[in-house]
């Protein structure tokens, strides 16, 4: 696993959460007996939120977690700022349980540390955009020119200067969920947490504010916990993907894993009709140099072109398209690997054919 | 009342609880505790006497103008005629009657006032708490439906005769809206916007405060407006307990079977009822459904402020323009 972040920001540790009147019980009876969702949904009257999430977000790394609704995504962030709280497990905040905060501290961090997207906008219709946005300096008691001016720096990176006097209903869809992210990054807090923010827009609004929010994360550096039910979206967006199903996190890895590695159906499903031109690497479906030569004898690629390792698929297709010969893969001008046709149009297909050149 | 045989078939009829007996040691109890009322009572007595006197202290040309500047600035230039013309009417039907209207808008405030400081904060506890709100149901429907008259002796007892007491019988009577459209209007605030408070850090006081009680404002406003058209179907009841107004015209008018009178009196609380239930509607509108943004935007405070700002704005656009 890709792990290049130097500490873990967000670590969930076993975190498990249920819903019901025997919550108690049947946390017990799960962790004694192992009783499955159903069980539990039939024996205690209890709905399992989130069973068994374990997962670390290093900092400034975006992390998404997909999948379908009634999965427990939006349960799962919500422990993040302890809106909701956990049945059994841990999930510690820069080093900080906040498990264990008292509710004064946890103010505290929830106004200054996290800022929270909803998907639906959650804004408060009796306030002014510029109100709005510097309402977490405005509960910690900030005063009014440093918190306005905190407001409309953020108002200004949401692109909506102008618009700071208005009222939420005054604005547009798009706009509006831009007011909520420029209230989330208002206090300037080192982790963001966005549940499913995009997702009540309209296509061509929901791939702009997507272009926005990458554009933005990259300069800000914020981690970020990214909740979404789009596969694509979690792809253009997410550094790493968590894919979670029925309360528990199936698969976690880059979009590159999970596409060319899906770990059983339900995943491949969903991955299914991804494009993945853009996704696999030159890296992932080269056959290293000796085999390709044991297999053909002694070939001559001086005449071939040239691609890198991280080359992608649609780069290859650029290359290979001019010529008859297979893409020689260069790594620090040494060939190390050959893309013939055959193996980039299976890659195109997302099969990466030999699992020992995964290795790599 | 032993004498009366025991029948299987009429068991109610040979059984007698005293009941009424007991709960006449109200009465008593009432009389016993009179001294700690009164300096309670005369506080309040003078409260209300104070806003009778100011009330009627106003020429009534003068009242008039500023109710109609009210109705105006609260609910928009089409009320603020409204409430001109039936007024003027309320004035010219009969030589006494303005006077009596102002005595009677004085127990009406000082009953919405008690209402709203005792209504409010247990509006909101209702909203909060669903236990509560189970236990104190059953007390507001006794509250609304219990005839007036129950309750009349003992407050009378227990106070005496007067305003104060017919502000205390006006308050059991009108309280019970207010409280149950204050509840609903706290927990029909739109829950994920509570949860975004929270999320960013807000404590329970700044929830409320920011939060809830500004979106819940129109309906606590509804409330208040329902409370004072009960406060004013109270005025006749309350009169028999010897407060003066409209009210006590038309007790003394059905006394004398005099039909004129109790019309005139009818119709002047009928107006009065009118001319407060649009004001008050007027409020619980926000500025915005009327087009404009904050309340002193319009009406005759948004005039003069607009006639006092006028020069300001130009001198502050021009250099704006400069710089786009």
């Amino acid at each position: 696993m890709k792990n290049s972040y130097d500490a873990a920001v967000i670590d969930c540790r076993n975190l498990w959460k249920i819903f019901g009147e025997r919550s108690g019980e049947a946390m017990k009876a799960v962790q004694e007996q192992g009783l499955g969702k159903l069980e539990v949904r039939d024996r205690f009257d209890c709905v399992v939120g989130v069973q068994d999430a374990t997962f670390t977000v290093g900092r400034g790394e975006i992390f998404c977690i997909m999948g379908l609704s009634g999965s427990g995504k939006s349960t799962l962030i919500r422990h993040v700022n302890r809106l909701i709280e956990p049945t059994s497990g841990q999930l510690f905040v820069e080093g900080q349980n906040v498990n264990r905060l008292n509710a004064r501290d946890l103010r505290e961090v929830r106004a200054e540390k996290i800022g929270m997207v909803f998907q639906n906008m959650a804004l408060m219709p009796h306030r002014t955009v510029l109100d709005n946005v510097a309402f977490s300096q405005e509960v910690r008691g900030h005063d009014v020119t440093e918190r306005h001016e905190n407001a409309m720096r953020a108002i200004d990176a949401v692109d909506l200067n102008g618009w700071d006097q208005k009222y939420p209903d005054e604005l547009s869809g798009g706009m509006q969920q831009r007011v909520g992210l420029a209230r989330a990054i208002a206090a300037d807090p080192s982790i963001l947490l966005m549940d499913e923010p995009f997702s009540a827009l309209d296509p061509l609004i929901r791939r702009q504010l997507q272009d926005k929010f990458t554009s933005l994360s990259a300069e800000m550096k914020k981690t970020t916990l990214f909740i979404t039910h789009d596969l694509d979206e979690a792809i253009r967006i997410g550094d790493r993907i968590a894919i979670m199903k029925d309360g528990a996190l199936v698969q976690v890895g880059t979009p590159e894993d999970i596409v060319t590695n899906p770990v059983d159906d339900y995943v491949a499903d969903f991955v299914a009709g991804i494009s993945k031109l853009e996704l696999i690497s030159a890296g992932k479906i080269m056959e290293p140099v000796e085999s390709f030569e044991k297999r053909r004898g002694p070939v001559d690629h001086n005449a071939w072109p040239e691609a890198e390792p991280d080359h992608s698929l649609d780069d290859l297709v650029n290359l290979s398209i001019a010529t008859q010969h297979p893409v020689v893969v260069k790594a620090d001008g040494k060939p190390i690997g050959i893309v013939t046709k055959n193996a980039l149009l299976r890659g195109i297909q997302g099969e990466v054919e030999d699992p020992a050149t995964l290795k790599h | 009342m032993a004498d009366i045989e025991f029948s299987i078939l009429d068991p109610f009829s040979s059984v007698d609880l005293g009941i009424a007996e007991s709960a006449d040691g109200v009465k008593g109890w009432a009389i016993a505790n009179r001294s700690i009322i009164q300096p309670i009572k005369s506080f309040f007595n003078e409260m209300i006497v104070g806003i009778d006197t100011t009330l009627n202290a106003v020429p009534p040309l003068i009242m008039l103008f500023l109710l109609i500047l009210i109705a105006w600035q609260a609910a928009g230039r089409r009320t603020a005629i409204l409430v001109g013309i039936l007024m003027t009417v309320l004035g010219f039907l009969s030589p006494n009657a303005w006077g009596l209207a102002m005595t009677t808008l004085a127990i009406v405030v000082s009953a919405v006032i008690m209402s709203f400081i005792i209504g409010l904060p247990l509006g909101i506890l209702v909203g909060k708490n669903d236990r509560f709100e189970s236990a104190i149901r059953p007390i507001l429907d006794t509250m609304q439906t219990i005839p007036a008259f129950v309750y009349l002796v003992p407050v009378v007892m227990l106070i005496g005769i007067g305003n104060v007491s017919g502000v205390v019988v006006t308050v059991i009577f009108a309280l019970p809206p207010l409280i149950r459209l204050t509840s609903l209007g706290i927990r029909g605030v739109n829950p994920s916007v509570v949860e975004a408070a929270r999320a960013f850090g807000a404590n329970p006081r700044q929830v409320l405060f920011k939060v809830e009680l500004p979106l819940a404002t129109p309906t606590i406003l509804a409330g208040v407006n329902q409370t004072i058209m009960l406060s004013l179907s109270m005025v006749v009841i309350a009169s028999m307990i010897s407060v003066k107004g409209l009210g006590n015209e038309v007790l003394r008018a059905m006394g004398r079977l005099d039909a004129g009178k109790a019309l005139v009196g009818g119709l002047g609380i009928v107006i009065l009822a009118i001319v407060l239930d649009r004001i008050t509607q007027g409020m619980g509108q926000s500025g915005r459904e009327r087009g404009h943004r904050h309340w002193y935007e319009g009406g005759p405070v948004g005039l003069v402020l607009r006639q006092i700002k006028k020069p300001k704005i130009n001198q502050i656009e021009e250099p704006q323009k400069t710089n786009a």
